[in-house]
């Protein structure tokens, strides 16, 4: 079954190449671009079910010699942490090209193009999951940055060069101080083997051998690219920026996607790799979990700005998937993992609801909008449970993540686990409110006020101020994030299955085991 | 007499490897040909001769030197010939591989006529700026032709510079390759004053930069009793001489190496050269006198200072973190194009002089040296290539703000220059990123870690610049008045795919070159 995994590689870019010669005509380019993301999401249905969790630690690998030199493979493959998040990918982009199906690009510009870009890079983040080789990990980390960059500065709002900028910046130079300590692992590799490898389980094997000290190193060196990809505080003043200009298609990606890997790589890097380090380190890594939690559910609170406030949403939540990937136990590792799984699905639904939002005020400011329910009440609903599901309401998927998160995190680190349960409490103060100022009580702002003041304006065609509730496509666009929401709120264990194996080996891998009450509680 | 003649009989001559010294040789030998055509042809007939005969040339010393490595009885660590003068050895044939086809690009670029009409040169460059006869010369399409023996004069040189074996031969071949850059860079037909300032600075400081070589050459003669790099290698393992004349000769030499290789903080010329000199004698300089300096430097410091490199080391470890800020942090401020590709020479001299000082364990530093070299070499063609190409009436346009929305009006050009710049910024799938892999591997196994981690912060710098060129071309609104892009003939067309392929396949599949570079070592 390794063809399907090669397949999901080369699907989107042979889509790419067929759209980009499309930009003639948009209407087909986008439903082309539909098509291969379906195809994709076919794919990882299919790859799903070729996984084992009871499997060996990384499957379907397959692989060819790319620089034999250096001992580089082009060598991928996947463990449930890695499949789990290609599957989301492959879920999200298809709603992503269908959320954006009427959206207008700056002048000038084709959808030929932009979906393009997409298809590139959900195929350089699909690769970047897969891959099992450290220098092609590093590669392809990097050139993942390269369609983002065109993605925000070439479709983006107003500060678009500035933000794109950043984003490359920032991105760039936490690879290139990983590529250092790549090449650490990799020197010590060839001294200890003879020839030079960046085969993962090898290097695996060599570097968690090494003094605490060589540990460190190199920890901090793939830790920084993570911190700043993730992004946990401090690193994280590009998300903001980055998701607030780009178009709300491309935030769905960097919020939804793309920081993924900064949490995947803790998992499949970090703490296999350098298990000594991880250990000594986490103390310091947990105060940047719990300082993001607390951090960006207070700047959340006081955005004016809905994409912002999403960043600031995203931080805190990728303090709490920090958090448990650095508790060490077996509950918060799965809590994590899942969190990641759960926080691209309910944070891209509230992004994409968002989204429509905009498309109907025409503004991402949040005083602009009041009273929304009054005019588009199924638009308000959509709102009200993708805000829900972000705050973990119990029977959503979110809540099981975080409270997997925080009971599993408890025994091993309970003040830490304390206050991160305030980001909870906060997560409901910034949701509600932004609810209660957009959707409820009297309408405010132009659109909506105009929309209601002219005769028959609710759901009026004709109109260009109309708002109207939410049409056919995007109710299909939104239908089946509601089914997963709350599918995997109250039935997780497919999900939890596929990645508690791979947790667990994680674990092995650095050499802790779980306190005494969290296996009995099992 | 009869004396004379039997003194004379006692000096033997020495043993010459013609089959191994056959491409110095070619290109020396058509370049004094070339100089003869220059003075017998007809005028008309000057420039298609001229240039047949360089192609022609580089076709044959390529060739020679193709036939020289394949043939069997090549000794492989190298052979030293005319009397230990010149070694030809792994690193020089690669180097000279390597600086036979980048001529050849920056010869296409140099011949070209469609950019420019006539081609960027001059036809009288002593007429004084600003004159009538200037104005008058201005309306003419004239072509300088004497351009083809220059760059081959130059060419011969930097062959015999990477392959010296003593200190003098070096110096001779330093000069044979400087006079006529110096003369090159003062021939561009638009913005004359600036190009005399060019040839005139670069002039003034190259003439210094070789008083402080033949200084340091004359002071390690006093300490050697000999200009061979083996026989200073010798003299500096035994201890009972004055380590003060060993260590003023070795910084006055690499003084004016470096400057060669306009590393910080000797690169002072370097942005006003690049900037004043026609377009592509400044992709010329970029990439061949960068290999030759470097190939130089090389031989320099593995043969003749290689068992006294813990004394030296710290110094050049500062000199490459100078380069680096220096080349990364005054990029960010230029608004020339061609000045802000200069400043990111002297960052990628920085990184290149990290390779070169990585010279343990195993010299991995070398051949990680030569294939950023070659890497280097080919994506800076190219650069140079497309800057020529974006102009407006009075040349080219090279103020940034000039670039603005660039690929609205040429995707092409900007696509590639596009990947020309992330190749500069050592972004993964081009020839850039893996030559920055090689030097910083070696350098980390060479126990340079902290070099390394500061050369990626300055790459992480330099990135930006590049950057914004591709948000000028890419995400501004083009200007009014902005530049147009000439379609380029076929040349210049050569010369900017043949860059931006070879920039693209030494990033999907460097082994080949990785593994030329790596199968021998300087012959001692």
């Amino acid at each position: 079954m390794t063809w399907v995994l090669i397949a999901l590689l080369v699907v989107p870019l042979a889509g790419a190449l067929v759209v980009a010669f499309l930009r003639k005509n948009d209407r087909t380019a986008k439903l082309a671009a539909l098509a291969f993301s379906l195809v994709e999401l076919v794919l990882a249905v299919l790859l799903w079910t070729a996984y084992d969790p009871d499997g060996d630690r990384i499957q379907l690998a397959t692989g060819v010699d790319w620089i034999p030199a250096f001992g580089v493979r082009l060598s991928f493959g996947i463990d449930g942490i890695a499949l789990v998040m290609i599957a989301v990918i492959a879920l999200l982009i298809p709603l992503v090209i269908g959320a954006g199906w009427t959206e207008k690009l700056p002048a000038g510009r084709s959808q030929g193009g932009y979906l393009a870009l997409i298809l590139v890079q959900e195929a350089v983040t699909v690769a970047v999951f897969a891959a099992t080789d450290v220098f092609l990990f590093y590669v392809l980390f990097e050139v993942m940055l390269i369609p983002m960059y065109f993605l925000i500065g070439g479709y983006g709002g107003a500060r678009r060069q500035y933000a794109a900028v950043k984003f490359f910046l920032y991105s760039f130079l936490g690879g290139l101080i990983m590529l250092a300590s790549a090449i650490g692992a990799y020197a010590m590799a060839s001294d200890e083997l003879g020839k030079g490898t960046f085969d993962w389980a090898t290097l695996v094997k060599v570097v968690s051998d090494a003094d605490s000290t060589t540990q460190t190193w190199l920890f901090l060196g793939f830790f920084l690219a993570f911190a700043i990809k993730a992004p946990l505080v401090p690193f994280h003043t590009w998300l903001p920026d980055a998701a607030a200009e780009a178009p709300i298609g491309v935030t769905v990606i960097v919020v939804g996607i793309l920081d993924k890997v900064g949490t995947f790589g803790m998992l499949r890097y970090l703490l296999p790799m350098f298990p000594e380090a991880s250990k000594n380190l986490a103390p310091y890594v947990l105060v940047l979990a719990v300082a993001g939690v607390l951090y960006g559910s207070l700047l959340a609170t006081g955005q004016r700005d809905m994409k912002r406030f999403l960043a600031y949403v995203s931080i805190a939540h990728f303090g709490f998937i920090a958090l448990g990937i650095f508790a060490f136990t077996s509950q918060a590792g799965v809590g994590s993992v899942s969190y990641m799984l759960n926080h691209s699905i309910s944070t891209g639904m509230l992004i994409l609801v968002i989204g429509m939002v905009i498309a109907r005020g025409g503004s991402s400011l949040i005083s602009d909008y009041g009273g929304m329910s009054k005019v588009a009440p199924l638009l308000a609903g959509m709102l009200l449970l993708s805000g829900l599901t972000t705050l973990s309401l119990p029977g959503t998927n979110s809540f099981v993540s975080e409270f997997l998160v925080l009971i599993g995190s408890f025994p091993t680190q309970p003040v830490y686990t304390i206050l991160a349960t305030i980001g909870m409490v906060l997560a409901a103060l910034y949701v509600l409110w932004l609810y209660q100022r957009m959707m409820t009580g009297p309408l405010r702002g132009d659109a909506l006020v105009g929309a209601a003041a002219g005769p028959g304006a609710v759901g009026d065609p004709e109109t260009k101020t109309t708002i109207g509730d939410l049409n056919k496509r995007e109710i299909a666009v939104l239908a089946p994030l509601v089914v997963i929401v709350l599918a995997l709120g109250f039935y997780p264990q497919p999900v939890l299955d596929v990645i508690t194996p791979t947790v667990g080996a994680t674990l092995t891998e650095v050499g802790v085991t779980d306190p005494v009450s969290v296996q009995e509680g099992k | 007499m009869n004396l004379l003649v039997a003194q004379a009989q006692q000096i033997e001559a020495p043993e010459i490897h013609y089959g191994a010294i056959a491409p110095v040789l070619i290109v020396l030998g058509a370049a004094c040909v070339s100089v003869l055509l220059e003075a017998l042809l007809p005028k008309h007939q000057r420039w298609a001769v001229q240039l047949l005969l360089s192609l022609l040339t580089l076709l044959g010393a390529t060739a020679a030197l193709v036939l020289y490595v394949t043939a069997d009885d090549v000794p492989a660590q190298g052979v030293a010939t005319l009397a230990g003068m010149l070694a030809v050895d792994t690193p020089a044939l690669f180097l000279w591989g390597t600086l036979l086809v980048l001529a050849f690009g920056s010869i296409l670029l140099i011949a070209d006529r469609s950019v420019e009409p006539g081609g960027v040169f001059v036809a009288q460059a002593a007429i004084r700026p600003g004159t009538v006869q200037d104005r008058a010369q201005a309306t003419k399409t004239g072509m300088q032709t004497e351009v083809f023996p220059l760059t081959l004069f130059a060419l011969g040189g930097m062959m015999t510079f990477v392959a010296s074996n003593d200190l003098l031969t070096m110096f001779i071949a330093l000069e044979v390759l400087s006079l006529p850059l110096y003369l090159l860079c003062g021939l561009a037909r638009r913005r004359r004053l600036l190009s005399q300032e060019a040839a005139v600075k670069y002039f003034l400081l190259g003439a210094f930069a070789s008083a402080f070589f033949l200084y340091g050459v004359a002071l390690l003669y006093g300490y050697a009793g000999s200009v061979k790099l083996s026989a200073i290698a010798t003299a500096a393992a035994g201890t009972d001489r004055s380590d003060t004349l060993l260590f003023a000769g070795f910084g006055l030499l690499v003084v004016g190496l470096l400057f060669k290789a306009s590393v910080g903080p000797f690169h002072t010329w370097t942005p006003d050269v690049y900037q004043g000199a026609p377009t592509p004698v400044t992709a010329f300089m970029a990439a061949c006198t960068k290999v030759a300096a470097f190939g130089g430097i090389l031989r320099v410091l593995t043969v003749a200072f290689e068992n006294t490199q813990w004394e030296w080391r710290g110094v050049l470890y500062g000199v490459a973190v100078v380069s680096m800020v220096i080349g990364a942090v005054l990029g960010l401020t230029q608004t020339d194009v061609k000045r802000m590709i200069a400043y990111s020479s002297v960052a990628h001299a920085g990184f290149l002089l990290i390779g070169s000082i990585a010279l343990v364990p195993d010299g991995e530093g070398v051949s990680a040296t030569m294939f950023y070299l070659l890497a280097y070499g080919f994506t800076t063609i190219a650069t140079f290539g497309i800057v020529s190409l974006v102009r407006n009436s009075d040349g080219e346009a090279t103020h940034l703000s000039q670039w603005a929305g660039l690929a609205k009006r040429s995707p092409i050009v900007a696509a590639t220059f596009t990947f020309l710049l992330l190749a500069l910024a050592g972004i993964p799938l081009t020839s850039g990123f893996i030559g920055k892999f090689v030097v910083f591997s070696a350098a980390i196994e060479a126990g340079l870690t902290p070099l390394v981690v500061i050369a990626l912060v300055a790459s992480a710098v330099a990135a930006f610049f590049y950057l914004r060129v591709i948000v000028l071309m890419y995400f501004s609104e083009p200007a009014a008045d902005g530049p147009t892009v000439t379609v380029p003939g076929a040349f210049t067309t050569i010369a900017i795919t043949l860059g931006a392929v070879v920039t693209l396949v030494l990033g999907l599949w460097p082994t080949l070159v990785l593994e030329w570079a790596g199968t021998g070592t300087f012959l001692s």
